[in-house]
């Protein structure tokens, strides 16, 4: 029961910090991409914001067996970089870049962004789905 | 209406806390496309009900936060044949990618994988090169 309501304070935690910082605002991402046009810094203030206190954290797990609810923390990083790592990131980083949504923020953008965000989440809901029951194959 | 780089910082400070949450208390990593893929494909089933209630917290807080008039409503910026293809690419690349902006460019550079950081220079790389594009055909405000 306890895992639950941090998982729902860490998701609440998480859409406020995409809101305030303009992550779930597609011309601010836009903007952030448009690196060739009328670039905007600020997506990086968040991501160097967002890393600062997750860097902290994992120095915190990595002395502790395992995390506060008992549950066993995540394993060592994999280190191997294959082709579905960089073949997923490039089909990421376009679909990104054409709607200015990521996944945090398409979930995030739901509850008020109305049918154009509705519509972006439930592509990209089928595109898990679709991806899902070909890699079962 | 302070500069958009402090709201930036804020709100990455409160991202980065919900990802330190998520490890400390959980021991999960805060991917969004991992929380909602494995929810989706059923790869997730042994903690459905932790996914479903990460979820609703995203969905109801930022909700909340714009029905109280403490945050602003964006306009879509792509039209909805391109928003369906976007939403498509991103739903496959990240499950086949194993991860987004959350998972590999908060979660994994903070602890210096390896995979993040590419995986990260590879989006923001092909994210820029979408947007040129954009530009390039004049569809780029």
């Amino acid at each position: 029961m306890m895992r639950l309501i941090f998982a729902a304070m860490s998701g609440a935690l998480f859409g406020a910090g995409l809101l305030v910082s303009g992550m779930t605002d597609p011309a601010k991402v836009q903007g952030w991409l448009d690196v060739f046009g009328d670039w905007d810094p600020t997506l990086g203030f968040v991501m160097a914001g967002a890393i600062l206190p997750m860097a902290v954290a994992w120095r915190i797990a990595a002395r502790r067996a395992v995390a506060f609810t008992g549950r066993a923390l995540p394993t060592p990083p994999n280190p191997v970089i294959d082709r579905n790592l960089v073949t997923g990131a490039v089909l990421f980083g376009l679909g990104w870049g054409i709607a200015g949504l990521c996944p945090g923020p398409a979930m995030a953008s739901l509850g008020f962004g109305g049918l154009p965000f509705a519509v972006f989440f439930l592509s990209m809901a089928a595109g898990m789905i679709l991806f899902g029951l070909w890699n079962r194959r | 209406m302070e500069p958009d780089w402090i709201a930036g910082l804020i709100g990455g400070l409160m991202i980065g806390g919900a990802a330190a949450l998520f490890l400390l208390l959980n021991g999960r990593i805060m991917g969004a496309s991992g929380i909602l893929g494995g929810l989706l494909d059923g790869t997730g089933r042994s903690n459905n009900a932790e996914r479903l209630a990460f979820i609703a917290g995203l969905i109801a807080m930022p909700a909340l936060l714009v029905a109280v008039g403490l945050g602003q409503v964006a306009q879509p910026v792509a039209g909805l044949g391109l928003t369906v293809l976007a939403g498509l690419l991103v739903g496959i690349g990240t499950r086949l990618g194993n991860g987004c902006t959350s998972g590999h460019g908060v979660c994994g550079i903070s602890r210096l994988s390896l995979r993040g950081i590419v995986a990260t220079l590879v989006f923001l790389v092909s994210g820029t090169v979408a947007v040129l594009i954009l530009r390039l055909l004049g569809m780029v405000a």
